[in-house]
C-alpha cells in the first residue's frame, strides 16, 4: 500500500530526512518509534503533503502511484489520513458540518455524489457511538475549547467517518489518560481491517498495548534505525533508545 | 465646478427650499453648520483623522444634489435587500426622497417616520430642540455638511418602558436616475428609558452609476435602554460612503454599533460613543471582508466620562487584491471615570500582498482605578491551520474561506438577530466566493 524508497526532506535548510526506507502493506499496523527530534512528525508530515517540506531524494507510492507534487486534498483524496499531535480550532463551524464538508470533498473528487443527509447522519451517529462521543459534541465548534482527550477523540471520529487507506496516527497517545487511550485504541481497532493500513508514531509503548502493531520501527536522525516485532517496543521501553545510536 | 463650490453655491437655494420647517433654530442650526463647512473645506490628508484616506477621487464628480423626484421602484426587484424574512417597520428613500410604497412606518404608541416630518410639525418641535444636532462632532466638517444639509431621513422616537416587537429597517435606494448623485441622509433616533430597539441600516444602488452619500446618525439612549444598531455595508463598486454615527448613553444602558463592511468604493466610519452616565456598556463590533481597490476606514472613538462603565471593541478585517483597510481606535477614559472597563481588539488578515492596514489603537488614560486593554494583530492565513483542513479534503479555497470565516466568527456572534446572522453569513460566503453544502 505504502511505499516509501530513500526519502531525503528538508524544512528550510535543516535536512530532517535522510534516507528511509518503508514498506507497509494492506491490513498492517506500523509503529515508528524514535526520540524527539529523530524525524517522526515531519515523516508524517511529508506522506501527508505539508507544503513546507521539501523532498530531495526518494519518493514515496501510495498503492503504486507516486504522491510526488500531490497537494494534502489531493492525497487525502486518495485515502491518506493523518492525525494531527495539535488540532487547530475552528470556531463557528461545528463538527458535524466540518466533517461533512469532507466528506463530501472527498466524494466530489473521487466522482461521487454527496452522501444524502440521512445516511450521513447516519453513519455520524454510529462512528459517534462507537467512540463514546456524546452527542451534543457533535455540535459543538470544532476543536473549540475541547480538552486534549476530546480533541484527540476528535480525530479518531474523523478518521473512522473517512474511511481512509492509510492512517497515520501521530502522537496520538499524548496528553491521554487510561480511559480515553482505551477508547481510541478501541476505535482504531473496529477501524482497521484487511485492505486498510495503520502507521502509529510514537514515543512510548503504552498505546502499542491496545493496538498491537505488526512492525515495529526506531527512528533516529532521519533514518530508520532497527526494524523489528512487536516485542521492539518493550525491548525500547525497557532499554531506552541510546543503545541504538 | 468644484463639488466644494457646487455645495456653496446651493446652500442658499436649499435653505429656501426648506423654508417651511418651524424651527427657525433649524435655520440656524443649519446656517452655523455651513460656516464652518464652508471654512474648513472637505477634509484633506493633512488631518490626522483623514490622514490614510483620501477623499479626492470621490470628489472629483459632478454630482446632482437635489435629484429630480426619484423614480419608482418595484418590491419585487428590491426584496432581496431587505431582511424580508421577518416582520419589521420600513423607513425606506429613493434617491433621497421617502418611499411611503416600500415604507411601513407608525406613530402608533412610538414615532417610525420621517425626519422631514419632525422638523416641520410643531409637536415634535421639543424633541428637535433637545436633540437634533447635539452630539453630531462640530469638528468634522463634513458632518457640518450634512447638517447643512439636513432634511431628510430616518425619525425614530421610542418612549420610555417600550420593547419594540419587531426591528426597524432604514433604507436608502440610489436608482441611477443621475449619471453621479450626492446624498445626504439625516437620523435620529432617541430611545427612552427601558426602551429596546433594533435597528438595520443600508445603503444600497442599484445601478453602477456613481453615489456619494455623506449620512449622519444621532443616537440617544435613556437610562437603561437597549439599542442594538446594524449597518449592512455591501454596495456597488461605484458607490462611496461616510457614515457618520454618533451616539450618546444615559446611565445603565446599552449600546451597540454592528459594521459589516463588504461593499462599496470608499467607505468611511465615523463612530463615536459619548457617556453620560454610570454603568454604561458600549458595544462596537466591526467585519470588513474587501478586494479589488476598495477601502474602507473604521474610525472610532469611545469617550469614557462618568467612572463603572465599560466599552467592548472587536473589529476584524479581511484584505484581499489591493484593498486598503484603516482602523482607528481611539478611546479617551478621563480622569473621572474610574473602575472603567475598556477592551479593543482589532484583527486583521491580508491575504494578498498588494492589500494594505493601517491600524492605530489610539488610548488616552487619565483616571488610575481602570482595565484597559487593546489588541492589535496584522497577520497572514495559518499555513498549519490550512494543512490540518486540506488534509481532510478539503481543497485550498474552501479551507481558506472557514479559516476566514473562523477569524470573523465572534464578531459574527454578536449579531443578536437571527435572519440577520443568516443572511450575514450568507454574505460572508458568497464575498468568500464558496459554497460548502451548508451555511457557514
Amino acid at each position: 500500500m505504502l511505499k516509501i524508497n530513500n526519502l531525503h526532506a528538508r524544512v528550510e535548510d535543516k535536512d530532517i530526512l535522510n534516507g528511509i526506507d518503508l514498506n507497509v502493506k494492506a491490513g498492517e499496523v506500523h509503529a515508528i518509534m524514535g526520540p524527539n527530534g529523530s524525524g517522526k512528525s515531519t515523516l508524517s508530515s511529508v506522506i501527508a503533503g505539508k507544503e513546507e517540506y521539501e523532498v530531495t531524494e526518494g519518493e514515496i507510492f501510495l498503492n503504486n502511484e507516486v504522491l510526488d507534487d500531490l497537494a494534502p486534498e489531493e492525497r487525502a483524496h486518495k485515502g491518506i489520513f493523518m492525525s494531527f499531535q495539535y488540532p487547530i480550532e475552528i470556531p463557528g463551524v461545528t463538527v458535524t458540518n466540518f466533517i461533512k464538508t469532507a466528506i463530501n470533498e472527498t466524494r466530489k473528487a473521487n466522482g461521487k455524489e454527496e452522501l444524502p443527509a440521512k445516511d450521513m447522519l447516519k453513519k455520524i451517529r454510529q462512528t459517534a457511538e462507537l467512540l463514546e462521543i456524546d452527542r451534543k459534541f457533535l455540535s459543538r465548534s470544532l476543536n473549540e475549547g475541547f480538552s486534549g482527550g476530546e480533541k484527540k477523540r476528535n480525530e479518531i471520529f474523523q478518521m473512522a467517518m473517512l474511511e481512509p487507506k492509510l492512517a497515520i496516527l501521530d502522537e496520538t497517545d499524548s496528553g491521554l489518560d487510561i480511559d480515553a487511550l482505551k477508547v481510541v485504541a478501541n476505535g482504531v481497532n473496529k477501524f482497521k481491517n484487511k485492505d486498510n493500513a495503520v502507521i502509529i508514531i510514537t514515543h512510548y509503548q503504552r498505546l502499542l498495548d491496545y493496538i498491537v502493531p505488526d512492525f515495529v520501527h526506531v527512528l533516529h536522525d532521519g533514518k530508520i534505525v532497527k526494524s523489528g516485532g512487536k516485542e521492539l517496543a518493550h525491548e525500547l521501553e525497557a532499554k531506552g533508545y541510546d543503545w541504538l545510536k | 465646478m468644484k463639488l466644494e463650490e457646487k455645495l456653496i453655491t446651493s446652500f442658499l437655494a436649499f435653505e429656501n427650499s426648506v423654508s417651511t420647517d418651524t424651527e427657525t433654530s433649524i435655520h440656524d442650526i443649519r446656517s452655523k453648520a455651513f460656516q464652518h463647512f464652508e471654512e474648513q473645506g472637505f477634509p484633506t490628508k493633512r488631518d490626522e483623522d483623514w490622514k490614510y484616506t483620501s477623499l479626492n477621487s470621490v470628489l472629483k464628480h459632478d454630482y446632482s444634489l437635489f435629484p429630480k423626484n426619484g423614480s419608482a421602484i418595484e418590491f419585487k426587484d428590491v426584496k432581496r435587500y431587505f431582511l424580508h424574512e421577518i416582520e419589521s417597520y420600513k423607513i425606506v428613500f429613493i434617491d433621497g426622497v421617502y418611499s411611503s410604497f416600500l415604507s411601513e412606518t407608525t406613530h402608533d404608541g412610538y414615532d417610525i417616520c420621517l425626519l422631514s416630518a419632525a422638523l416641520k410639525k410643531p409637536k415634535y418641535k421639543m424633541v428637535i430642540d433637545h436633540y437634533f444636532n447635539t452630539i453630531a462632532n462640530k469638528k468634522e466638517s463634513i458632518a457640518s455638511l450634512n447638517t447643512a444639509f439636513s432634511k431628510e431621513g430616518a425619525y425614530i422616537h421610542i418612549p420610555k418602558n417600550t420593547v419594540l416587537p419587531k426591528p426597524i429597517q432604514i433604507i436608502y435606494f440610489s436608482t441611477g436616475s443621475e449619471a453621479q448623485l450626492m446624498l445626504q441622509p439625516r437620523n435620529l433616533v432617541i430611545v427612552g428609558e427601558n426602551s429596546h430597539v433594533r435597528i438595520v441600516e443600508r445603503h444600497q444602488s442599484l445601478t453602477d452609476n456613481v453615489v456619494l452619500t455623506n449620512s449622519v446618525t444621532e443616537i440617544f439612549a435613556a437610562k437603561r435602554a437597549i439599542v442594538d444598531y446594524y449597518k449592512i455595508q455591501n454596495d456597488q463598486k461605484t458607490a462611496s460612503l461616510i457614515d457618520n454615527t454618533y451616539v450618546q448613553q444615559r446611565q445603565q444602558s446599552i449600546a451597540s454599533v454592528n459594521t459589516f463592511s463588504f461593499g462599496g468604493n470608499l467607505t468611511r466610519n465615523n463612530l463615536e460613543f459619548y457617556h453620560e452616565g454610570e454603568h454604561i456598556t458600549s458595544n462596537l463590533n466591526g467585519i470588513t471582508i474587501i478586494g479589488d481597490k476598495q477601502l474602507v476606514d473604521n474610525h472610532t472613538l469611545v469617550n469614557h466620562k462618568f467612572p463603572n462603565c465599560e466599552s467592548h471593541e472587536l473589529y476584524k478585517g479581511i484584505y484581499a487584491d489591493k484593498s486598503t483597510g484603516v482602523f482607528n481606535g481611539k478611546v479617551i477614559v478621563e480622569q473621572k471615570a474610574q473602575k472603567t472597563n475598556a477592551f479593543q481588539q482589532n484583527n486583521n488578515i491580508l491575504i494578498d500582498d498588494g492589500a494594505t492596514i493601517n491600524a492605530k489603537p489610539q488610548l488616552e488614560i487619565f483616571a488610575d482605578d481602570v482595565k484597559c486593554s487593546h489588541g492589535c494583530t496584522i497577520g497572514q492565513l495559518d499555513e498549519d491551520a490550512l494543512f490540518y483542513l486540506r488534509s481532510r479534503g478539503i481543497p485550498k479555497k474552501e479551507a481558506s474561506a472557514l479559516l476566514l470565516y473562523a477569524f470573523a466568527n465572534d464578531a459574527l456572534q454578536k449579531i443578536k438577530i437571527p435572519e440577520l446572522k443568516t443572511r450575514i453569513t450568507r454574505l460572508i460566503a458568497k464575498k468568500l466566493g464558496v459554497n460548502l453544502g451548508f451555511d457557514l
